[in-house]
């Protein structure tokens, strides 16, 4: 695979999200939302939809039109697709769950200036096909939700005892009430970075051992 | 010229580029709206019905009055959201059960919007339903959830004046354990700023709504025999 650069295969585009190019833990980008509303993994997982779901619409429409807008005028063009998005998300988010939209707070309004969604418009959707943006959004989106996943689901379980608002831990278990405040959210990537860290610096000493 | 060619590029372009997905982001955002509109305010509709049911589990029927400049209650369309209302709460035989009043105020990080049930009849709050807040997960959110906490709000006096013109006792935080009179909430301890937030927030809108509404309790009774033939 050592065309893998000059030729990517569309599976490349959607898994490079995913786990090589993680937003969260390998680009280390949009941390605000990460560490603010990662505590609970519902939280993380809307917070992570949702950005999902501008970074997929965004990089179409951003691919679709790169012919016809000059680069004079990319970034207002971009920030007004990305808002619209946004904007989008926030009356949908209200209509499924107004809880749901309370919890999220002022972070659906700052997906906006996440730059996890400029970037990839910039540097990957203005440059390629739709279906290789589409491909690129979803595996970036789905990365990035991941990545809230991870740490809203420890966070929620050592702080509150719970998954998914399920009771896992019985209550004799001492709560960890750090966990759901900012510095929990500093502690918990800290470990995940670690952890994701280990596992590809074993990988590439088991390849270049095989090699 | 044989400096360097710039592109000479027209404004034609960019302009075209601009508004066009202007336009048609606008055109999608009105959509949305629109679309969206029918379900939200049904949303806050039920989480207010909520809240007021879980207040006074016996209520029926609720209307919604809206303070005018010459501080008379005149009943407004529940749609209408310009300012703050007061719903008065009926049972299923058409009695006043009592208020849910809606207040708002500074907490630890945002503001607290609470609504809280006022009975008459025993001159006291019956109960808090916390609206919305952004206070800190597991420490001053416990305000909405933690019972002990609540139970504070199960009979808070807000007995009036003889001339129904004040509250006697302004309520008020004290601290953890130490509560000894019917106007006074006990702390959570680890959440005191949260605590005190609430009891202010009560405290400031009972002194001009419980004085209000007792003085002109009768005009919900007369006027309001039959409020289902709204």
């Amino acid at each position: 695979m050592s065309d893998r650069d000059s030729q990517p295969s569309p599976t490349d585009d959607f898994i490079k999200g995913l786990w090589r190019e993680n937003p969260v833990f390998v680009q280390v980008l949009g941390m605000c939302p990460t560490l603010a509303v990662s505590n609970s993994a519902i939280n993380a997982l809307a917070m992570g939809m949702a950005t999902c779901f501008v970074l997929v619409m965004s990089s179409v429409l951003v691919s679709s039109l790169r012919r016809i807008i000059p680069p004079q005028v990319r970034i207002a063009s971009y920030i007004l697709i990305i808002a619209t998005f946004v904007t989008v998300v926030d009356y949908l988010l209200q209509a499924i769950s107004l809880p749901l939209h309370q919890a999220l707070g002022a972070f659906v309004s700052l997906i906006v200036v996440n730059c996890i969604i400029l970037g990839r418009a910039e540097a990957f959707a203005s440059r390629n096909t739709v279906t290789r943006s589409l491909l690129d959004g979803a595996g970036m989106g789905l990365g990035f939700a991941f990545g809230l996943l991870c740490l809203g689901g420890v966070r929620e379980l050592l702080g509150s005892g719970s998954l998914f608002g399920l009771m896992l831990l019985p209550h004799s278990f001492e709560r960890w009430t750090v966990m759901l405040l900012p510095s929990g959210g500093f502690f918990t990537l800290g470990v995940w970075l670690l952890v994701i860290n280990g596992f590809k610096r074993r990988g590439t000493r088991t390849r270049e051992v095989s090699a | 010229m044989n400096t360097i060619e710039l592109p000479n590029q027209s404004s034609w372009p960019m302009l075209r580029a601009m508004v066009g997905i202007g336009v048609v982001c606008a055109v999608l955002i009105v959509g949305v709206f629109q679309i969206t509109a029918a379900p939200i305010a049904q949303n806050q509709a039920e989480l207010l019905d909520q809240a007021i049911v879980s207040l006074f589990p016996a209520a029926n029927n609720k209307r919604a009055y809206l303070a005018t400049a010459n501080a008379e209650l005149n009943a407004q369309d529940a749609k209408q959201k310009t300012a703050t209302p007061v719903y008065a709460v009926f049972d299923a035989q058409q009695q006043l059960l009592g208020f849910a009043i809606k207040a708002q105020g500074m907490g630890y990080q945002d503001t607290i919007q609470l609504l809280y049930g006022y009975a008459p009849e025993h001159e006291a709050i019956i109960g808090i339903k916390i609206l919305s807040s952004r206070e800190t997960p597991g420490l001053g959110d416990r305000i909405g959830k933690e019972k002990t906490f609540l139970k504070n709000f199960e009979r808070l006096s807000v007995a009036l004046t003889r001339d129904k013109g004040n509250i006697i006792n302004r309520i008020e935080s004290v601290k953890t354990g130490s509560k000894t009179q019917p106007w006074q909430i006990d702390s959570i301890s680890g959440a005191t700023i949260s605590s005190r937030a609430v009891a202010d927030i009560l405290a400031a809108s009972t002194a001009h709504w419980i004085p209000e509404l007792a003085q002109q309790l009768e005009r919900f009774e007369i006027n309001n025999k039959r409020p289902s033939d709204e």
